[in-house]
């Protein structure tokens, strides 16, 4: 639901590196999108159609997304566990004391320029 | 060869924000002006509650109201009618949330001189503002008791960006097998430094509790 934000912000942040890289046209933006971030890709990459096509850098350029799947640590007794699966609660001790390691991310990899 | 250059950036989309949202907490604290953003989801009282507690608290402080939605300012107009505080209407054209320019852009529209706290009244929704942080002094959130007491377990992020949470409607707790207690375990469990106050906006009751706490936030930054 808030993808539109995010795409606005991830265009402000590809006009800002095309710039002190002195590039005019981009093809790709190569996302990091972490499995319990909160973004839907699906969404995010009909609205990047929708917003991109109206900027003379990002028009027909594609949104690339990788996602990263969500790993929790558990304090307790160490373990690392399926985040989506499990949820807060480590499923080897039980214990709620565990904290996301990866997954949350909402990432600008990199960005693809026309070599010429 | 390689028609295509790679450049590299590895950065997340919330830096730029994260930035904004610090500075203008920054200028803020300097100013003195305390910002408190009020989030919930739709229908759970965030302008009546905020009603009875400005007018708690408006001889002992300066408060402007700055209210959030996607349309219309009945939110803003009942606030200036029931209150006669500063209130102003921002529109955030269709988005789900606000975030640290956009707060920014809304605080320009205030007259800040003699203000001690303003309220955000965020958009409602419990999923998308809990990302995007405004620039707020203090986040806080109201769960009113029909939403059901499991709110938080569905809700992660939100409970656990709040340093408050206020349930609201609880004189209606029987009819909807609402238990506090367990609200309360659930809330700590995502946010074990969370304060909880139960009130019930419409009869008053537990509302001089969250003005209190809200007064002593004021007093503690402006400090």
């Amino acid at each position: 639901m808030h993808e539109l934000g995010i795409v606005f912000y991830i265009i402000r942040d590809v006009k800002q590196a095309a710039e002190s890289n002195n590039v005019s046209k981009v093809s790709a933006v190569v996302m990091n999108i972490g499995e319990v971030s909160t973004v839907v890709p699906e969404y995010l990459t009909d609205c990047w159609r929708w917003a991109a096509d109206k900027e003379p850098l990002l028009k027909g350029s594609e949104l690339k997304i990788i996602p990263v799947p969500a790993v929790t640590h558990c304090q307790d007794c160490g373990k690392e566990y399926e985040t989506v699966r499990y949820g807060k609660t480590c499923p080897y001790c039980s214990s709620g004391n565990t904290f996301l390691l990866q997954g949350n991310e909402i990432e600008i990899k990199e960005i693809e320029v026309p070599n010429n | 060869m390689e028609q295509i250059k790679i450049i590299e950036i590895k950065k997340s989309v919330f830096a730029e924000n994260d930035k904004d949202a610090d500075a203008l907490r920054q200028e803020l604290k300097s100013r003195g002006v305390f910002l408190l953003n009020l989030m919930s989801a739709p229908g759970s009282g965030k302008t009546t509650t905020l009603i009875k507690t400005i007018n708690l608290l408006k001889d002992m402080l300066r408060i402007a109201v700055m209210e959030a939605d996607i349309d219309s300012d009945v939110d803003a107009v009942k606030i200036k009618e029931a209150t006669g505080i500063q209130s102003i209407q921002l529109h955030t054209g269709g988005m789900c949330h606000l975030d640290a320019e956009m707060t920014r852009q809304g605080l320009d529209n205030l007259d800040l001189k003699d203000v001690d706290l303003v309220i955000l009244e965020n958009v409602g929704n419990l999923v998308c503002p809990a990302e995007f942080d405004t620039g707020s002094a203090c986040n806080a959130m109201i769960l009113s008791v029909p939403e059901g007491h499991d709110k938080p377990l569905k809700y992660p992020l939100m409970f656990s960006v709040c340093d408050l949470v206020v349930i609201n409607k609880m004189d209606v707790a029987p009819y909807f097998d609402f238990d506090l207690d367990k609200c309360k375990e659930y809330i700590h469990m995502r946010n074990p430094k969370a304060r909880v106050i139960p009130i019930c906006a419409k009869t008053g009751e537990g509302v001089e509790s969250f003005a209190e706490w809200l007064q002593k936030q004021v007093i503690d930054w402006k400090n």
